[in-house]
């Protein structure tokens, strides 16, 4: 290849696909075990299924654990060690909820850049009981920390703002939140690995207690225990390796906000002020979706279904906007029109969303990208998506992290 | 003896009673404004960075979202946990001068029966709790009756 010429066409177009060999998962639960334990277990059935041994991999980027929004424990040389040391490039990241894609990202740029052949990717986490609370001690220099010591806004006060926002704006119901709950219950039922693995009615999820006006218990994800992990790898290791047709992962999208950022996110207590600059044509998770589409060359009308993070039933209808499913207002229409449930123009959230499976912060964007893999592989089983050809993972992580992966077959 | 009353967060908000305000700064060069107060550096990205100037926040605005916690939030909140907790309502202001949206919670008797998207909301200083020394000061939003 032209060195000269793909670096003149580095900053645009298509970037070169790595292939997913393999996807494994410790099943997601409340487990009381160490997070050392489902990430060992998801890597062992990641090898096993890519056909590898632990001895194959030149590289292992683990995705940290969360502990009071902050790096937990690390996971990159836990992982290694607890696998065996065997000499391999190692590597940590941290992104909150979108740990998971800066894995995938730095796996893949090390297989572009010809660092390594076949990478690792890993993340797992034992969440502790109840809302997710801050670091302990005075922090008054920590945003997370001032959000809880100031106004006792948990992320589900979050989840309620937005959901409010909505119905005020686009004259979405309680009733319609309901509907993801029941539409996401009813394919995390068909799903092995999720924890939460029985239909919900309407009337179930309106009977729940209220949490954060107007968001219910059953409209807000739980914190679960879970692994996830991959294994990626050039596509001419994959062609050695017998696997002439992969999965590939064509985009994988990592951005920040752009200033001034006029949503209000986690774990700020104001948004950024308009005053000065104008805002952006777009939002951040917008954004999010367009770097991802741009970097794949393709749009959402390719898409043929996508895993969004629902930490709240009202969220996954904003995403279905975000990612241009459909017009913005318009999410509430899509999901009652049965568009995005199984066997609908585009399904989300087959594997059951957060909505089945509780989040398990470092494993969850991994999670995602395992189910576009079986889906696209066509091996998932009950809930599987005739035809699948393209997906889109998305998520939002605290403090600013994009977070999206397109994978094509 | 009485106790010192101290706000939680140190420059973020001050005055009495029609007088109180919550404190930005605002960058001398780009005229961008911050709350939380940004006191070093301006976080426009096609600014220099300017000198950055403390100023009073408008003190109306509209009721951009709302919701409450009905469950007792976890430490650094301050709660007795001898008492049962009750339901605090916070409120998300945006201010049309700053285009700015700030959260708060809202004025003590305030429920989320009492709001709706696009009423208006002032300022107010509101107490955050008491221990044996001190009185811990915030600013609350509350609503000033004008509708939507």
């Amino acid at each position: 290849m032209d060195d000269v010429a793909l670096a003149a066409d580095g900053g645009e177009g298509v970037t070169d696909e790595v292939a997913v060999l393999g996807a494994g998962m410790h099943p997601w639960g409340k487990w009381g075990r160490s997070f050392v334990e489902y990430g060992v277990a998801a890597a062992r059935a990641a090898l096993a299924d890519a056909g590898l041994e632990w001895r194959d991999i030149g590289s292992v980027i683990g995705a940290d654990t969360v502990r009071g929004g902050y790096p937990g424990y690390v996971a990159g040389a836990t992982f290694a060690k607890a696998l065996g040391w065997q000499g391999a490039r190692v590597a940590s990241v941290y992104a909150a909820c979108a740990s998971g894609a800066q894995a995938v990202d730095t796996a893949r740029a090390q297989i572009l850049a010809g660092l390594a052949d076949v990478v690792l990717v890993v993340g797992a986490d034992a969440a502790p009981k109840g809302f997710f609370r801050p670091a302990g001690g005075d922090r008054p220099d920590d945003p997370d920390w001032l959000r809880f010591r100031v106004l006792g806004a948990t992320n589900p006060v979050y989840f309620g703002l937005y959901a409010r926002r909505r119905m005020a704006v686009h004259g979405d119901t309680p009733e319609d939140f309901a509907q993801v709950k029941v539409k996401n219950a009813a394919m995390g039922a068909l799903n092995p690995n999720a924890r939460y693995r029985s239909r919900v009615t309407a009337e179930e999820v309106a009977a729940s207690a209220v949490v954060a006006d107007p968001l219910r218990l059953l409209d807000i994800c739980a914190t679960s225990d879970g692994g996830a992990a991959l294994v990626l790898s050039s596509m001419e290791f994959a062609r050695r390796h017998g696997q002439a047709e992969p999965v590939r992962i064509r985009a994988v999208s990592t951005v920040t906000p752009r200033y001034p950022n006029t949503v209000l996110d986690l774990p700020d207590i104001a948004t950024d002020s308009a005053v000065a600059v104008d805002p952006p044509g777009e939002t951040f998770r917008e954004s999010i979706a367009r770097a991802a589409y741009e970097e794949a060359g393709i749009g959402p009308e390719d898409l043929s279904l996508a895993e969004v993070y629902d930490l709240s039933t009202a969220l996954e209808l904003q995403w279905y906007e975000d990612l241009g499913l459909c017009g913005e207002g318009e999410g509430v229409k899509l999901l009652r029109d049965g568009a995005t449930a199984l066997g609908g123009r585009i399904p989300v959230n087959v594997s059951g969303g957060l909505a089945s499976f509780g989040e398990a912060v470092p494993a969850q964007a991994i999670a995602q990208v395992c189910e576009l893999a079986w889906q696209l592989r066509g091996e998932a089983g009950d809930r599987q998506v005739g035809g699948a050809r393209v997906g889109i993972s998305a998520n939002q992580g605290l403090f600013g992290h994009g977070s999206a992966v397109i994978a094509v077959r | 003896m009485a106790r010192t009353r101290t706000p939680v967060v140190a420059g973020w908000f001050a005055g009495e009673g029609d007088g109180f305000r919550l404190l930005g700064t605002r960058c001398t060069a780009c005229a961008s404004v911050f709350f939380p107060r940004e006191d070093h550096n301006c976080r426009n990205p096609d600014c220099s960075g300017g000198e950055l100037e403390e100023i009073p926040l408008s003190r109306r605005g509209r009721v951009w979202s709302y919701t409450d916690s009905r469950y007792r939030p976890p430490s650094p909140y301050v709660t007795d946990p001898e008492l049962p907790w009750e339901p605090c309502a916070l409120i998300a202001v945006e201010l049309e001068a700053e285009r700015i949206v700030v959260l708060g919670q809202a004025a003590p008797g305030v429920t989320v029966a009492d709001l709706a998207v696009g009423m208006e909301a002032e300022v107010v200083p509101g107490v955050l709790h008491e221990d044996a020394e001190t009185t811990w000061t915030t600013w609350h939003w509350r609503p000033t009756g004008v509708k939507a």
